[in-house]
């Protein structure tokens, strides 16, 4: 098929790529751009330019893209507070040599990741219910606390999605964390011992301040997975996101605009806003991340 | 954290060994604790497919299902509601073409990125490592637009032709292919070997490892899609699971038990999977992150 064309082979190897990409991805991305700019409803009426006005708009105008901001941002910083520290405890517990059932408990943390949005959501309908919910009976009834009405309340709504994030994230996070523990060389860690530090002294000298690559890799992954959250919060509380829109994020408000409403222009003007927002954070946590380095 | 098995001979030895015992307590609970919290749900999903809706909802809560009924079961499969088997299948066939498409394309751009020299190749890696941070969300609707213009609106390739072009798997499979001898390609030239020859009967056979892996992430991925699928289909027919479960729990909300036997009945086989190939997995999963 390619002959013994040296010169021409990688460029046939490449190009079945390359074009796909060019029409399913390059090409989507600099039509929205354009898209953005103009003003569509529907999929036969005619585009109409108005300049800057769908982002003046969302930035100004609309109080549930707002909304849909701070939830996810919400969503974002509470799942990240909570996951981080766990995932790295789990990591540092499961990554002791001598510990039993390693792999029962490593598989274990791992499962909820590998299952569908869709069925987490369906299966948290349960662990939220008000009246026979798993936590409300489980947990807070034999702590003496009273029932959290957590779908039906908007305060709440946020705050089980949170949960539902931590149960389905903190495993492989701990599996990251656990590979970035296995790239430490022991003896760094054993000289440190030898020179009269403590645990904790070792853990907060040596340990994490070697994990800060698989830690700026977690907070990226966590970033970009908290503004894609979709399919959980629309099983759990409806594609409006439940009561007063406590549970909207951005992309199920990019997805009510844009393929129940059919706001195509309007839409890809989200869409944008949701990419310039991911780029903003991403550079803040890696510049963070490297200020660190210096203390 | 074994505890030693000899006896300690003095004061501080036996002090430190009640220490241990003491921290393998806590460590063991700790883990046995956030155990149940990961398995209890899913046990509730699975128990509660065997219960109706008067047993699901009431209360105390019982995690077990003391009086198993297999209706909800027989009423999914039937189709009554939906036609759930069907549904699975064509997550199947979609999960299934949308995997060998992505490994193809993705192994032949790694392997060229890999083992070849050509002009523009810098510019198209940096390029590529640019664009792949722009979230999908961006595409989405003139994505919508094209499949519509195709004709492809409600079918599986409007599903499946988008999400065949993965960046990540591209720069996963180059990182597995780079390492592979360059003196066996030459061996192979010398011996009259073509070029697409030394991709099919080297490159491919010795990155299986690579290969399996990046196959069943691209395959759990598009099993477990929700929001693309949700936006092309439209006809229960053509749906797949997750759109069809989706449909269940907006119109039979009181079904619940009906609707736990499909979330069960779709994780099982990619538990299984995971069950099957778990270490290879769980080992390789930063490949593309931390190794580079």
């Amino acid at each position: 098929m390619f002959g013994r064309g040296r010169k021409i082979a990688p460029y046939l190897f490449i190009s079945p790529f390359f074009v796909g990409y060019a029409i399913f991805f390059l090409y989507p991305v600099i039509q929205s751009l354009q898209l953005s700019f103009y003003r569509q409803v529907g999929l036969t009426n005619p585009p109409r330019f108005i300049g800057f006005d769908n982002y003046v708009r969302l930035v100004t105008k609309d109080a549930l893209f707002i909304k849909a901001l701070t939830n996810t941002t919400y969503y974002a910083l509470g799942s990240i507070l909570i996951i981080v520290p766990l995932a790295l405890l789990l990591a540092l517990i499961l990554h002791s040599p001598t510990l039993r059932l390693r792999e029962f408990f490593r598989f274990l943390y791992f499962t909820p990741n590998i299952t569908a949005g869709v069925v987490v959501g369906i299966i948290f309908g349960l662990v939220f219910e008000e009246q026979y919910g798993l936590i409300n009976n489980l947990l807070l009834a034999p702590l003496g606390l009273e029932n959290v009405r957590w779908l039906r309340e908007s305060r709440w709504i946020m705050p089980a999605v949170i949960l539902l994030g931590a149960w389905k994230w903190t495993g492989i996070n701990a599996i990251y964390f656990m590979v970035g523990l296995q790239n430490i060389p022991p003896e760094l860690k054993e000289a440190a011992r030898v020179d009269g530090a403590t645990r904790w002294q070792v853990f907060w000298h040596v340990t994490l301040p070697l994990l800060r690559p698989i830690l700026a890799f977690v907070l990226t992954i966590a970033i970009i997975g908290s503004y894609n959250l979709f399919a959980e919060p629309a099983i759990l509380v409806g594609l409006e996101g439940g009561p007063n829109n406590a549970g909207m994020t951005m992309t199920m408000y990019l997805y009510t605009r844009g393929f129940r409403e059919l706001k195509m222009g309007y839409a890809s003007a989200i869409g944008y806003s949701l990419a310039v927002i991911i780029l903003v954070l991403s550079v803040i946590q890696l510049v963070l991340i490297r200020a660190f380095r210096e203390d | 954290m074994r505890l030693a098995l000899s006896q300690p001979s003095d004061a501080a030895e036996r002090k430190s060994l009640t220490m241990k015992l003491l921290e393998a307590t806590i460590v063991y609970a700790l883990l046995f604790f956030f155990a149940l919290l990961v398995g209890i749900p899913f046990l509730y999903m699975f128990t509660g497919s065997f219960k109706t809706n008067g047993q699901l909802f009431s209360w105390p809560v019982n995690l077990l299902a003391p009086e198993p009924t297999m209706n909800n079961y027989e009423r999914l499969l039937s189709g009554e509601e939906i036609p759930y088997l069907q549904q699975m299948g064509n997550s199947v066939v979609i999960a299934v073409s949308q995997s060998a498409l992505t490994l193809l394309f993705a192994s032949m751009v790694g392997w060229g990125f890999a083992k070849y020299e050509f002009r523009g190749k810098t510019f198209l890696t940096i390029f590529l490592l640019f664009t792949f941070a722009i979230p999908f969300q961006v595409t989405l609707v003139p994505l919508f637009q094209m499949i519509v213009r195709l004709g492809l609106l409600d079918s599986f390739l409007g599903v499946i032709l988008p999400s065949s072009v993965s960046a990540f798997g591209a720069f996963f499979m180059r990182q597995a292919m780079v390492s592979i001898p360059q003196e066996l390609l030459d061996a192979g030239r010398i011996d009259g070997a073509s070029e697409w020859g030394l991709f099919w009967r080297i490159g491919i056979p010795l990155s299986r490892g690579a290969i399996s892996i990046l196959a069943v992430l691209v395959f759990l991925a598009a099993w477990n899609d929700y929001l693309w699928p949700l936006i092309v289909l439209r006809t229960p027919e053509k749906f797949t699971y997750p759109v069809g479960l989706a449909t269940l729990d907006g119109l039979y909300k009181v079904e619940y038990g009906m609707i736990l036997g499909g979330a069960f009945i779709a994780t099982l086989p990619i538990v299984l999977i995971f069950v099957a190939g778990r270490n290879q997995i769980l080992d390789n999963l930063t490949i593309g992150a931390v190794k580079q």
